[in-house]
């Protein structure tokens, strides 16, 4: 008989992502589709992509548990726990002590506290705006027409500072057209664009002790990570696989609540 | 592999069906007056002094009860832009947009509920108070200009630790100097002993809202907070009247019953939370629903406190009325309504705090100096803070809020 597997899937509002671990909370497999309109078929198949790679069966999955803004669209999903829950699971896993985890998503970010033993102990969520997401960097990339997998390697050309001062992602993609219009390079307004999602993180809460961010921006784009160090003045680490974090943590869920 | 969820029930409280039979009866009884003049109406802001009012034989609307109705019917997403456009910014008070809105569009959400009722009764004054908030009575303005109505009123004191003799007197004496003026306009003079059995009233039924609302001090709580905002229509639109107090009497005895008996609100409650700020009309049914399937109990608020007014005193009517209105929450330091949040949490027995970030209600969005980060420290017990508003669900997140509330309770669940 196969040994029993268990399964993360974190529907984010860009990407869903599926974890696959052994009863151990051994990380087996992942998988990642764009979670486009339908959760439901997102989901799907990043949980057969993951389970295929595992080299199992869907029949082999004990538990499932779901988590992200789509998590109640999983209608395969045994139970569900919040992507702040999971998040704070999947980054415990890699760093067994007190921290601070940043998860900077698509559309929200999330400050979690953890204690050393792992629980929780306070969370804050950015307001409903965009502000210092993955969606309002994405904007910005539009805006001056450049791909966002460029986005990162242009900023680390950047030799001028430029600041984007707006809350608001809109009002900052005017703020941009202006900076264009006064001769500012792409290279430093994309730079200006990754300390802006930093400033709007640091402003949440205070960020003392030890710092991991997590999170899709963070995996994509590692110069956030940098920025953040600098703007805090000590050291923000991450996990392997930063954006599969929230997953990891479902999946470890999946294990306890199998247990039970 | 997912298995069916259970779906969670509401347990109705009996008392409900006779708070709907008082509510129909008082916008009945402004309806009949307004068409056929047989009384004159004096609207005041909710905490304006409706005992005067009563006691000079106005009958009184309230119209943020209005607001409240048009919130939890959503059809205030329709008339806050109409107020929008004419002038009135996204960013104030959303009762008074939603309100203007709704006259300026001709609709009321009472002629849906009650059979005959096209419009809001027409007022003979308009009587406010700012204690709440100078919206109040830019609204209150707003409604003379247009239906060249007298706006009368009183300009209170904001943001004080302790109402001190002072203050006392400069609203006492606002309040006896109001009387001249409704006297003109009701045509009939104060009667003194009247204005002392009205006072009496309101305060017999301050005590008996506040009776309730302590029931939910007991272990598992007999209402929620969702409970209290129905609850609490009669204590709003009728404070002063016998009808107000004698469904407290009836409603009392049903919740003392649930305690007596164990009987819980909420299913299996395993959690306690404190709500601070307004509530979020147009999510009431949704947001206790959340909270139900979480057994989660919000078992106290500053909200349905404010109707508690102590300090009335039929003896002292005019002193005792200043001072009610002035030691209101709303209008208090945030050292007072910190002292006042926490005196809550232990009698109630809280084991977190959310508050309610209402956009378009700074007075009673407490949350902005820190005080959730001091309360959870004082209590050693989590905070949550979402941001939403009143009436105005364009600023309302609903998925990001879900997903704090629960990410909260799982939290305390972690404990």
């Amino acid at each position: 008989m196969a040994p029993k597997l268990y399964a993360g899937v974190d529907v984010g509002s860009s990407a869903t992502k599926v974890v696959i671990v052994d009863g151990n909370g051994a990380a087996l497999a992942r998988a990642l589709e764009p979670s486009g309109m339908d959760f439901v078929a997102a989901s799907k198949t990043a949980l057969e992509r993951a389970v295929n790679d595992a080299g199992a069966s869907i029949d082999d999955i004990a538990h499932v548990t779901s988590s992200g803004y789509g998590r109640k669209n999983v209608e395969f999903a045994n139970d569900t726990k919040t992507e702040i829950a999971c998040h704070a699971r999947g980054a415990y896993q890699h760093f067994r002590e007190a921290m601070t985890i940043v998860d900077i998503g698509g559309q929200d970010n999330k400050i979690i506290k953890i204690g050393a033993d792992g629980t929780r102990l306070d969370f804050k969520m950015n307001r409903k705006c965009a502000a210092g997401t993955g969606a309002f960097l994405e904007e910005i990339a539009r805006r001056m027409n450049v791909d966002m997998s460029d986005m990162d390697a242009l900023a680390r050309k950047s030799e001028e500072i430029v600041t984007i001062s707006s809350f608001c992602t809109v009002f900052a993609a005017t703020e941009i057209l202006s900076l264009i219009r006064q001769g500012a390079q792409t290279r430093d307004i994309a730079r200006g664009a990754f300390r802006s999602v930093v400033k709007r993180v640091i402003e949440m809460d205070s960020l003392a002790g030890r710092v991991v961010a997590t999170g899709g921006v963070v995996s994509h784009n590692p110069i956030v990570l940098e920025l953040m160090a600098e703007s805090i003045g000590h050291e923000v680490l991450t996990p392997p696989e930063p954006q599969f974090s929230g997953a990891l943590g479902a999946a470890l869920y999946a294990v306890d609540e199998a247990r039970q | 592999m997912a298995d069916e969820k259970k779906k969670p029930t509401f347990r109705k409280i009996a008392a409900t069906g006779p708070c709907k039979k008082l509510m129909a009866d008082h916008f009945y009884e402004l309806d009949e007056a307004a068409k056929s003049g047989s009384r004159k109406i004096a609207w005041c802001t909710s905490v304006g002094p409706a005992e005067l009012l009563r006691a000079m034989g106005f009958l009184v609307y309230f119209p943020e009860n209005h607001g409240a109705i048009l919130g939890a019917t959503r059809v205030a997403l329709d008339t806050i832009p109409i107020a929008n456009a004419a002038g009135y910014s996204p960013e104030i008070c959303s009762y008074l947009t939603s309100d203007v809105g709704a006259y300026m569009k001709g609709e009321t959400p009472l002629s849906m509920a009650y059979e005959g009722i096209t419009e809001v009764p027409k007022p003979d004054v308009l009587v406010y108070n700012t204690n709440q908030c100078r919206d109040v009575k830019d609204w209150f303005m707003w409604y003379s200009r247009e239906l060249d109505v007298p706006c009368i009123g009183i300009e209170s004191f904001c943001n004080i630790d302790v109402s001190r003799e002072p203050h006392i007197a400069a609203v006492s004496r606002q309040l006896q100097d109001l009387v001249p003026a409704l006297e003109k306009i009701s045509g009939q003079k104060l009667d003194l002993d009247r204005l002392k059995e009205v006072v009496g009233l309101s305060r017999k039924c301050s005590d008996l809202w506040e009776e309730t609302l302590q029931m939910g001090a007991a272990v598992p709580s007999p209402l929620t907070f969702f409970d209290s905002t129905i609850l609490m229509g009669p204590a709003v639109v009728a404070r002063g009247t016998q009808e107000a107090n004698d469904f407290y009497e009836l409603l009392i005895p049903e919740l003392k019953q649930r305690v007596k008996d164990g009987v819980a609100a909420v299913d299996g409650e395993k959690h306690r939370i404190y709500w601070d700020g307004m509530p979020i009309w147009g999510k009431l049914r949704d947001l206790s629903t959340t909270f139900l399937s979480l057994q989660t109990c919000v078992v106290a608020s500053t909200y349905c406190n404010s109707w508690v007014f102590s300090d009335l005193d039929s003896a002292n009517p005019f002193d005792s009325m200043a001072k009610a209105y002035t030691d209101l929450f709303i209008v208090r330091s945030d050292s007072a309504k910190e002292d006042y949040i926490s005196k809550m949490a232990r009698d109630f027995k809280v084991d977190g705090f959310l508050f309610h970030d209402a956009k378009t209600c700074p007075s009673n969005s407490n949350n902005r100096y820190g005080m959730p980060e001091r309360l959870a420290a004082q209590f050693k017990v989590p905070s949550v803070t979402i941001a939403g508003d009143l009436n105005d669900l364009r600023l309302y997140s609903e998925e990001q809020s879900i997903t704090q509330i629960e990410a909260f309770i799982e939290q305390l669940g972690e404990k």
